[in-house]
């Protein structure tokens, strides 16, 4: 699966001002649009219960594999068609947007809080912790991420505890390796340096002077590893191991339809166009913010 | 010193390894049951003395620390023990015949990724923010944004069902199938002289090869087309022109090879990737190799297949990155300082 950005991409100095910032991310008119659409999803995901018309497990058996309105047999009683159990496909579309999005945050969270935690302990402490974790870094960025997931996920079955770790497993190296990198800077910089000089605690110079500044580069880092993360997950679902079969999700509702695409290809091909629209709006946005913070994009 | 740079990253592999195969052998521990119930529930009838041979023989009466040690002593020699869901097969032999078929889809999807990726990088970034570049662009982004899975089934359900232009499963049709030397069979058809076969094996591998490539190809392009612009900005680029050089021989000589050397990297990265994407498409396929294998033993609970092939997987990956830093050193001589 695609891993957009490495840490070193988005290793840029953060020179500029927020408001230069917001007003550059503003007038990327593409970014600010799939901004609003990642929102958009969160809200359909959110409001499921009030948007989807029918409950997502009722079984229509009179409306087996129905197709959807636009279609010569469809009718708009089931406006994208229904499954091989008689489902109606728009409302589980809606409640998968529900797992895609909640597994993406939790995810991109618990990596971000992770590894920036220990890559800013790491790049001010140093020393013996630094060298231990160094290690610890090489061997997993040698892990080849999804097959991992896969072996974990295999060992576990679905469950959304174990998927939540086999994503994190090595999602926060990244996060690491920025905030590491960016502290390192840091503490040799003048206003640290003035913070040190006043008598100023680490805690406090951490997460008072340093904290601050880095939070750029990790914000853009968070958001593109969210596109990753949405992928995997699908793809683990997909291949029967990731979500649960009782809750709905894109990944599963793809291989659903596997068996029907000769006769239904509908079954298939909309769940998958909702993971395309949210990731590509994903990524949309988090390269519009990294321009945005990226000071050569400043002229 | 290049020798000294690769041997020093030959070393770095093997805390590497043994954190692969450590995490590999205790994932598989997280699993219910006893494995030796497992074979044996294929192979019948047994005496106990029997059971108990299996067990010294796997270690399972050992410490956890020991079976470990064993694990590794008998990976190392490529004896994973029985597969649960082959016969009580050996693994290793199950893993052995399907090598082929993932290794051929592998080069093909990896070599149209390549092929596309920098000749439509090249082509963008001679004129940046042109019609093609911005199509190009567009394509790459949505490479990226598409899950393989779906890929793969709407490349089935447009040029397998609804145009029937391409099959949409298997390696080869029966009928014309080689006889094995390589197990690659469009080699061994090459080798035959028989072009029938070459054909269908060809045809075949169009579909979850174009599926495999897509995200490979558009992350490579990306790195290609922002490489070349920043190399054709370069002085000596220019003086190359002023110099009234043809324009393909600045391009193609002065400028590829250099923008060439920051895409290395990227190219084992993706290779990995594509390793990963190759058991969800051998999957969607139905395509005969490790990977289907891998997500078959998932399936069916056997637990010492699905060990192998993630080994297998993982250290092919490690392996490809180990090369690309290789290879990044012979190009890039700043590296082998560093």
């Amino acid at each position: 699966m695609a891993q957009p950005v490495t840490g070193d991409q988005v290793l840029e100095p953060v020179a500029a001002t927020t408001p230069g910032m917001v007003r550059l991310l503003l007038s990327n008119r593409v970014a600010v649009v799939a901004g609003l659409a990642v929102l958009g999803f969160a809200a359909i995901g959110l409001l499921a219960p009030v948007l989807a018309a029918y409950d997502p497990s009722a079984q229509h058996p009179e409306a087996i594999r129905a197709a959807p309105f636009w279609h010569p047999e469809g009718s708009t009683r089931f406006l994208l068609g229904t499954d091989s159990l008689g489902r109606d496909l728009l409302s589980r579309i809606i409640y998968g947007a529900r797992i895609s999005i909640f597994l993406g945050v939790v995810v991109v969270l618990l990596t971000l809080v992770v590894g920036t935690g220990l890559g800013m302990l790491a790049g001010y402490f140093r020393g013996w912790f630094d060298a231990v974790m160094s290690r610890v870094v090489d061997t997993l960025l040698a892990f080849p991420f999804l097959i991992f997931a896969l072996a974990i996920m295999a060992a576990t079955g679905p469950n959304l505890v174990a998927l939540v770790l086999a994503l994190a497993f090595k999602g926060w190296v990244d996060f690491y390796r920025v905030a590491r990198g960016d502290v390192l800077a840091a503490r040799e910089a003048d206003y640290v340096t003035a913070a040190r000089g006043l008598g100023a605690s680490a805690p406090h110079i951490l997460f008072s002077e340093i904290l601050p500044n880095i939070i750029p580069p990790i914000i853009v880092l968070a958001t593109l590893r969210m596109a990753t993360i949405i992928i995997a997950e699908a793809s683990l679902s997909f291949l029967g191991i990731g979500v649960p079969p009782s809750i709905p999700a894109w990944g599963t509702m793809v291989a659903d339809g596997r068996a029907d695409v000769a006769s239904a290809w509908w079954i298939a091909t909309f769940p998958g166009l909702g993971i395309l629209l949210l990731v590509l709006c994903v990524n949309l946005f988090g390269e519009g913010l990294r321009d945005a913070l990226d000071p050569r994009m400043r002229k | 010193m290049w020798g000294r740079f690769v041997t020093q990253r030959t070393l770095q592999l093997i805390p590497v390894l043994i954190g692969v195969s450590f995490v590999v052998f205790f994932t598989m521990h997280l699993t219910p049951g006893d494995p030796i119930e497992h074979m044996l529930g294929q192979a019948g009838r047994i005496t106990q003395a029997q059971i108990d041979e299996l067990r010294a023989h796997y270690g399972l009466d050992r410490p956890l620390v020991v079976q470990y040690g064993l694990f590794l002593r008998h990976a190392v020699r490529g004896d994973f023990g029985l597969s649960y869901s082959h016969q009580g097969r050996s693994v290793s032999a199950v893993v052995a015949e399907r090598i082929p078929a993932t290794l051929e889809l592998t080069l093909f999807a990896f070599l149209i990724a390549i092929v596309l990726a920098i000749a439509a990088g090249v082509v963008s970034s001679l004129r940046p923010q042109g019609a093609f570049d911005r199509t190009a662009t567009v394509g790459a982004l949505l490479g990226i944004s598409m899950p393989g899975f779906w890929l793969g089934i709407v490349l089935i359900i447009v040029f397998g069902l609804r145009l029937q232009w391409l099959p949409i499963s298997g390696r080869i049709d029966l009928a014309l199938a080689p006889q094995p030397v390589t197990g690659l069979n469009t080699v061994d058809a090459l080798l035959a002289g028989n072009g029938a076969a070459f054909l269908s094996a060809l045809k075949h591998l169009v579909l979850p090869g174009a599926a495999m490539a897509a995200p490979m190809a558009a992350m490579v392009m990306r790195m290609v087309r922002s490489s070349m612009i920043g190399v054709l900005e370069q002085d000596y680029v220019q003086f190359a022109r002023a110099k009234g050089l043809p324009e393909t021989s600045v391009v193609g000589k002065h400028a590829l090879r250099n923008a060439l050397i920051p895409t290395v990297n990227i190219v084992a990265l993706q290779t990995g990737l594509l390793l990963s994407g190759n058991m969800i498409i051998e999957t969607v396929f139905q395509y005969p190799g490790l990977g289907k294998l891998a997500v078959d033993a998932i399936a069916a609970a056997d637990y010492p297949l699905v060990q192998a092939v993630v080994l297998i997987y993982a250290v092919s990956y490690v392996l490809l990155n180990l090369g690309a830093d290789a290879l990044h050193a012979v190009l890039d001589p700043r590296v082998r300082a560093a």
